[in-house]
C-alpha cells in the first residue's frame, strides 16, 4: 500500500484528511470520535473571546433531488470558554499523539494573540491556524475576513503570532477578494508557515417568498452568510491553483472547499494541496465518510503508481496555463453512441438554442437519436455535458496533434484579428442560419 | 398454450430464462448509487446476514472506486457477486431500505453489489493479502456457499485448506439449485474460479466423503474438519405413485435443469406439490420450459405458504396457476404419471382436515414434489459425539459454529435446516473464525 501520511509545514498526520475548523470540531468529544473513525487531523473550531450565536444558523441549497450541494451559515466562532477547549485539546492529544490537532484562532489585540498562542501551545496543539476568513459577523468587528482582505493588516498579525509561536502557523484565507494571491503573499512575507483556503464565500442562499426574508430567518430578519459545500469546489480549486503557481507564494497549502470523497481530495492534491480539510460533507454525512476516502485515495495511488502523496502533489499544475497558450489547432467534435442514446434530445435543444445548431434530428424514420452536423460543431462540449447517459456523447479528437498554433503565436506573427469585421476571426467560417429561419420552426 | 415456447437451443433457453436482475450498465449504476442516502447505522446493512457495509460500497461506486467497492463487499461476503443476484433482497436489505417508508422504490442494492463485484471478477483484481501459512490444515466437506466461504476466510488466516466435494462443480446449490433466471451457470462459476485463484484453497471434485473410514482419515490428516454438506434429496411424502415415471423430486429435477438446460424434457401439463420457495421455483421453471399448463397445488391456504410473496408473484407472472386447500391423495398412472388425485381441505378448530366427498383427479403428465429436502442423518451419525437437534440439524455453538465433537465445525443448510446462500456464506465465514480460535 502507498504511504498516505502527510506533513504540512512540519505538522504530521497519518493521512491527509483533516476536519476543517467548524462545528464538527467544536469539542474534544467530536474530534476523538473523528480520529477514531480514521481522520488524520482536525482544526479546532476557532477559539477567541467566546461569542453569542443566534438560533437558526444555516440555509441549504438543494438541487432537484440532491440535498445540500451548498450550505450557508451565519455562525460565529466558538461560544465555549477557552479553558474548556484547552482542556479538551490536551485530552485529545493524550489519546492521539500522532494525529494533527491544530488550533484555529481569532482575536484582536497583539496581547490577546500572544496569550492565546501560548495557551494553545501549552495545551499541546501541533499547529495554529489563523482564521482570517470568516466573512460574516466577525468581520463587522474587524476580525476574520476583514483581516484577510487587508494584506498589510494580515501580515502584521501573522508577525505578532510568529513573535511567540513555536509550532507551525497556517494562515486561512478568505475567498471574498478579487486576487487571493495578494493575501497569500502577505502571509508568506509575514512569516506564515502554510496557508489554507478557502473559507466560506459571502452568500444569500435564497428567500422565503411568502414572508419576504432570506434564509436563515432569525425572528423575521436575516443576514448574509458564508457559503461552502460541493458547490464551492470549483472556486476553491482555481484559488488553490493561483496560489500554488505563484512564484512569490512559497508556502505549502491546505486545500478546503467542497471536498466529500477521495476524488475531490485527489483533485486538490494534483493542483498542489499538501493536505485537505472537510467541513460540509461531515456536517451532512458524519465522520463515517472517511471510510470511503482513505481506500479510494490508496486505490488511486496504486493504480497510478504513486508511492507517496508528494509523488502526486501538483501533477496537474503544469497543465494549467494562460488561455493564450492553448492550441488553437486542437479540434474535437461530438460523437453520439447510437446504441446508448435514449432519445431525450437534450443535446439537440442545448446545441440548437444554446450553442451552434450543430445537432440535427432525424425525421420520419422512427428514431429519436439525433445526429451531429460535423461541419457546424465547434467542439464546445455542451451536448456531452447535458447528455444523461454515461459515455454516450464523447468528444472525438479530429486534428492529429502535430500542428500547434496559439493565440500568442498569432499575435506575434500578426495573424490575430484586429478590426471589427476582420476575416481572420474564428466565427467567419462557421455556418449560421438566417434569423428568419427561426420562425419557420414549429 | 403457455406463454413460453419449449426451448430447443441454448439461445432459446436463455431467452425463456431472462435474468430478473441483469447486470447494470454504467448509467444505471451512477443514477442508482447517487440515490443512496448513506444512512447512519443503515438498516439495509443490519438486514444483511453478512452485514455488508452497504452505504459504503454504494458510495464507492458513486465516486468511481469500484475496486474499493468490491473489497468492501468481499470483506463481508465471499459470495458477493452471487448474492447480489440470488438473495431475496425484497425481504433482506432492500426491504429494509429507508426509502420504503415513504413508498419510494428502495435502492437496488443487489444489482449494485453485482455491478461492483463483476468488475473485480472480470479483471481478476487482487483484493486481499493472505497471511503466511501457519502450518495447520483444515478439511472441508462440501464446496457449497458454507464450505467455500469457510475456506476463503481460513486462507486469509494462513491455513492450508482442502475441500472435498462429491459433485463436479463448486458452489453447491448456487449452481445446482437456484433458479436459472436468477443467475447463470457461467456467472456462478466465474466467481468460484476467481475465489479459488485469489485464495488458493484446493478442491477435490467428485470425491465424496462417504464412510466412517473416510472421516477418520480426515481426522488424522487435518487439525479440524468443517461440515458444509447442506441437505439431502427431496423427502418422500409417502404418497402412492411417487415412483411412477415422470414424478420428480424438485431438487433433483432442478439440478438436472441447471446442468442440461433445454435438453431436459418437461411435461405439457405439470403439477407441482408444495408451498415453499422451491415449489415456486419448480413451477416457474416448468412454465419457462414450455409446459402448457402448470398448477401449483398447496394443501393449505395461500397465506400459509412458506414461500416469499414475491416468489409466488414471479410464478404467477410466468403463468402458473395457484391451487390452494387441495391435498394430494395419490399420484395416478400406469407406469407413467397420468394425474393426481386430490381432496379439498379446510381448517376446523385449527386443524387441517379433508372435506369428505371432495376428492377429484386432475390429469397431468408430470408431477414435481417440492416437499422439502431431507436431512443427511445417516451420514452425520457416522461422526462420533455429533449431536443433532429435534429437526435433525447439527447442533453448534452459535458463535463459533463448533459442533459437539470438538474437532468438527459446521454451518449452512445442514445447521440452519435450509435457508439462503447468504446465510451459509455468513456462517461459513464465521465458522472459520471459530476454527481459528480453536486452533490458536
Ligand atoms: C431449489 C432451490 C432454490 C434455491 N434458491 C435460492 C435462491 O434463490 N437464493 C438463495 O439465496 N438461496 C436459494 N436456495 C438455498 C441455497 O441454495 C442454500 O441455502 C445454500 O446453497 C446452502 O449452502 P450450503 O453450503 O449449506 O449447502 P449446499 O449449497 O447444499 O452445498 C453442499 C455441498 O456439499 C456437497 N456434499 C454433500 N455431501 C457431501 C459429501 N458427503 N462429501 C462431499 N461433498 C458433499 C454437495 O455436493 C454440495 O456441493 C435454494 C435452494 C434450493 C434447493
Ligand atoms: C457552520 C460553519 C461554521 C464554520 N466555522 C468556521 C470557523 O469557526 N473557523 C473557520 O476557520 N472556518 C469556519 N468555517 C469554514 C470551514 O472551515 C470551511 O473553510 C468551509 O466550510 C469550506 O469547506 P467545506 O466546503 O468542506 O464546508 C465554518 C463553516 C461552517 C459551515
Ligand atoms: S441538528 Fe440537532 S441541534 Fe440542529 S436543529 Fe436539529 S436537533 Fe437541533
Ligand atoms: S442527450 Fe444523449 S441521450 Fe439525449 S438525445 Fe442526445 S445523445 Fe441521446
Ligand atoms: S437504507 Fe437505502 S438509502 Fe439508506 S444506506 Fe441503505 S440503501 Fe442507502
Amino acid at each position: 500500500m502507498p504511504d498516505i501520511s502527510s506533513n504540512l509545514a512540519g505538522i504530521k498526520s497519518p493521512n491527509p484528511f483533516w476536519l476543517a475548523s467548524a462545528p464538527p470540531t467544536n469539542s474534544g468529544y467530536q474530534v476523538m470520535k473523528a480520529f477514531d473513525a480514521g481522520w488524520g487531523g482536525a482544526v479546532w473550531k476557532t477559539l477567541g473571546v467566546p461569542v453569542v450565536n443566534v438560533s437558526s444558523r444555516y440555509g441549504g441549497v438543494n438541487y432537484r433531488d440532491s440535498r445540500l450541494i451548498g450550505l450557508n451559515n451565519i455562525e460565529l466562532i466558538t461560544d465555549r470558554p477557552l479553558k474548556d477547549n484547552l482542556h479538551e485539546i490536551e485530552e485529545v492529544k493524550k489519546y492521539f499523539p500522532d494525529h494533527a490537532v491544530v488550533a484555529s484562532l481569532m482575536v484582536e489585540s497583539r496581547a490577546e494573540w500572544h496569550q492565546i498562542v501560548k495557551d494553545v501551545e501549552n495545551a499541546g496543539a501541533d499547529g495554529i491556524e489563523l482564521n482570517f476568513g470568516c466573512p460574516h459577523g466577525m468581520c463587522e468587528r474587524g476580525m476574520g475576513s476583514a483581516v484577510g482582505q487587508e494584506p498589510e493588516v494580515l501580515k502584521t498579525i501573522v508577525g505578532w503570532v510568529k513573535e511567540v509561536s513555536t509550532v507551525p502557523v497556517i494562515v486561512k484565507l478568505t475567498p471574498n477578494i478579487s486576487d487571493i494571491t495578494v493575501p497569500a503573499q502577505a502571509a508568506d512575507e509575514g512569516g506564515g508557515d502554510a496557508i489554507s483556503l478557502i473559507n466560506t464565500i459571502q452568500s444569500l442562499v435564497g428567500v422565503d417568498i411568502d414572508n419576504f426574508v432570506p434564509y436563515p430567518v432569525v425572528d423575521g430578519k436575516s443576514t448574509h452568510g458564508g457559503y461552502c459545500g460541493p458547490a464551492v469546489k470549483p472556486i476553491a480549486l482555481n484559488m488553490l491553483k493561483n496560489c500554488a503557481q505563484h512564484t512569490n507564494v512559497n508556502l505549502p497549502i491546505s486545500g478546503i472547499g467542497g471536498i466529500e470523497n477521495w476524488r475531490d481530495a485527489v483533485e486538490y492534491i494534483l493542483l498542489g494541496a499538501t493536505n485537505v480539510q472537510v467541513c460540509t460533507a461531515v456536517m451532512h454525512f458524519g465522520f463515517g465518510i472517511i471510510r470511503e476516502m482513505i481506500p479510494g485515495l490508496e486505490n488511486y495511488m496504486v493504480e497510478k503508481g504513486f508511492d507517496s502523496l508528494e509523488d502526486m502533489r501538483g501533477k496537474a499544475l503544469g497543465n494549467v496555463t494562460n488561455w493564450e497558450n492553448l492550441n488553437l489547432k486542437h479540434k474535437v467534435i461530438a460523437d453520439i453512441d447510437e446504441e446508448k442514446c435514449i432519445g431525450c434530445q437534450l443535446c439537440y435543444i442545448a446545441c440548437e438554442d444554446g450553442a451552434h445548431q450543430a445537432i440535427g434530428l432525424t425525421e420520419n424514420n422512427g428514431t429519436r437519436v439525433p445526429h451531429i452536423i460535423e461541419d457546424n460543431c465547434v467542439g464546445c462540449n455542451l451536448c456531452s455535458i447535458v447528455c444523461p447517459v454515461e459515455d454516450c456523447i464523447t468528444m472525438v479528437r479530429k486534428d492529429d496533434g502535430t500542428e500547434v498554433v496559439t493565440w500568442k503565436d498569432r499575435q506575434e506573427e500578426g495573424s490575430a484579428p484586429t478590426t471589427f469585421n476582420d476575416d481572420r476571426a474564428g466565427g467567419i467560417g462557421h455556418w449560421v442560419p438566417e434569423p428568419k429561419d427561426a420562425l419557420n420552426k414549429k | 398454450m403457455g406463454e413460453f415456447k419449449k426451448p430447443v437451443s441454448e439461445e432459446e433457453f436463455d431467452k425463456n430464462f431472462g435474468q430478473i436482475k441483469p447486470l447494470m450498465n454504467q448509467t444505471e449504476a451512477h443514477l442508482e448509487s447517487s440515490r443512496c442516502l448513506f444512512c447512519y447505522d443503515a438498516p439495509c446493512q443490519t438486514a444483511c446476514p453478512t452485514s455488508i457495509d452497504i452505504p459504503l460500497f454504494i458510495r464507492q461506486i458513486n465516486s468511481g472506486d469500484l475496486t474499493g467497492s468490491a473489497k468492501t463487499i468481499y470483506a463481508s461476503n465471499y459470495f458477493g457477486n452471487a448474492c447480489g443476484k440470488v438473495c431475496p433482497t425484497e425481504v433482506l436489505c432492500e426491504g429494509a431500505c429507508v426509502y420504503v417508508e415513504q413508498n419510494v422504490k428502495p435502492i437496488e442494492i443487489g444489482r449494485l453489489q453485482n455491478y461492483a463485484t463483476d468488475q473485480a471478477i472480470s479483471e481478476n483484481k487482487k483484493l486481499f493479502e493472505l497471511a503466511p501459512e501457519n502450518g495447520k490444515k483444515v478439511a472441508i466437506i462440501g464446496a457449497g456457499p458454507a464450505g467455500i466461504s469457510c475456506a476463503c476466510e481460513l486462507r486469509t488466516l494462513g491455513y492450508v485448506v482442502d475441500i472435498f466435494e462429491s459433485k463436479e462443480k463448486p458452489s453447491g446449490l448456487t449452481v445446482y439449485g437456484v433458479a436459472p433466471y436468477k443467475i447463470t451457470n457461467e456467472e456462478v462459476l466465474d466467481e468460484m474460479a476467481y475465489l479459488k485463484e485469489q485464495f488458493g484453497y484446493s478442491v477435490r471434485y467428485n470425491e465424496p466423503i462417504n464412510s466412517k473410514a473416510g472421516l477418520e482419515k480426515l481426522e488424522q490428516e487435518y487439525d479440524a474438519v468443517f461440515i458444509g454438506i447442506g441437505l439431502g434429496n427431496t423427502s418422500s411424502i409417502q404418497l402412492a405413485g411417487e415412483n411412477l415415471e415422470n414424478c420428480f423430486g424438485a431438487t433433483e429435477l432442478i439440478e438436472e435443469l441447471r446442468m442440461n438446460h433445454h435438453k431436459v424434457e418437461f411435461g405439457e401439463k405439470v403439477i407441482v406439490l408444495g408451498g415453499g420457495n422451491t415449489a415456486m421455483d419448480a413451477a416457474s421453471e416448468s412454465a419457462q420450459m414450455g409446459a402448457e399448463k402448470v398448477i401449483l397445488a398447496y394443501r393449505r391456504s395461500k397465506t400459509d405458504m412458506g414461500a416469499y410473496e414475491f416468489e409466488y408473484d414471479l410464478a404467477k407472472g410466468v403463468g402458473v396457476d395457484g391451487w390452494f386447500n387441495v391435498t394430494p391423495l395419490k399420484i395416478v398412472g400406469n407406469g407413467k404419471v397420468e394425474g393426481v388425485k386430490f381432496a379439498r381441505t379446510e381448517v376446523v378448530d385449527g386443524k387441517l382436515v379433508q372435506i369428505s366427498g371432495s376428492e377429484f383427479t386432475e390429469p397431468c403428465d408430470m408431477v414435481i414434489r417440492a416437499t422439502g429436502q431431507s436431512k443427511q442423518v445417516a451420514w452425520l451419525n457416522q461422526i462420533g459425539g455429533l449431536q443433532l437437534d429435534g429437526g435433525n440439524r447439527i447442533v453448534v455453538d452459535v458463535k463459533t459454529f463448533q459442533t459437539t465433537n470438538k474437532r468438527y465445525f459446521a454451518a449452512g443448510d445442514a445447521v440452519n435446516g435450509g435457508m439462503e446462500v447468504v446465510n451459509a456464506a455468513a456462517d461459513g465465514k464465521q465458522a472459520a473464525r471459530g476454527i481459528h480460535d480453536f486452533l490458536s
